[in-house]
């Protein structure tokens, strides 16, 4: 049931969502995403060229994970 | 009778297992509640969801009547995990009649 290799939407504190796949979580819950895309690209165009981000833990709000199917 | 030192409730988080797979409610920092499926927490308050809605209320203030705006925003995740450190308080969900 492990969740690295699964898509993820990580939402921040600051209301920035991230999507991508989860590549690695630590100690403090700090996150690697690969592939990532920002969920609503016209209302934040940060980040459209980055693919691949490490995300303090202690920034994340939620993370929305796959549910048992495997997709969402 | 065997004692049941397992499920006794002695401090806090203890009141907490008692709703795990039970629907609850979460009051969370900038206005924001969730209500869903408890599957998992942990000491900082942690959780893993299941079936949320998630309510965001705002206060719109009118430019010309300054009157106040309550709104509302809600929306549905299958499956969710949620930072303890958004967490003020978690309850069994509320019972409107």
């Amino acid at each position: 049931m492990d969740l690295v290799g699964r898509e993820v939407t990580v939402e921040l504190k600051n209301d920035l969502a991230i999507r991508g796949t989860l590549h690695s979580v630590d100690q403090y819950l700090n996150i690697k995403l690969e592939n990532t895309r920002v969920v609503d690209q016209d209302k934040y165009p940060h980040m459209l060229s980055v693919r691949n981000c490490f995300i303090r833990g202690s920034v994340v709000r939620y993370v929305q994970l796959p549910s048992r199917r495997g997709g969402h | 009778m065997a004692t049941e030192e397992e499920s006794a409730v002695k401090e806090p988080l203890d009141l907490i297992r008692l709703s795990l797979d039970e629907r609850i409610y979460v009051k969370l920092r900038s206005d924001r509640e969730l209500r869903g499926k408890l599957h998992a927490y942990d000491q900082h308050l942690n959780m893993i969801l299941g079936d949320v809605e998630e309510i965001v209320t705002t206060v719109e203030i009118d430019d010309e009547t300054y009157e106040e705006i309550v709104r509302t925003t809600r929306r549905t995740i299958p499956f969710l995990f949620v930072r303890g450190d958004g967490v003020i308080l978690v309850s069994p969900p509320l019972r409107t009649t």
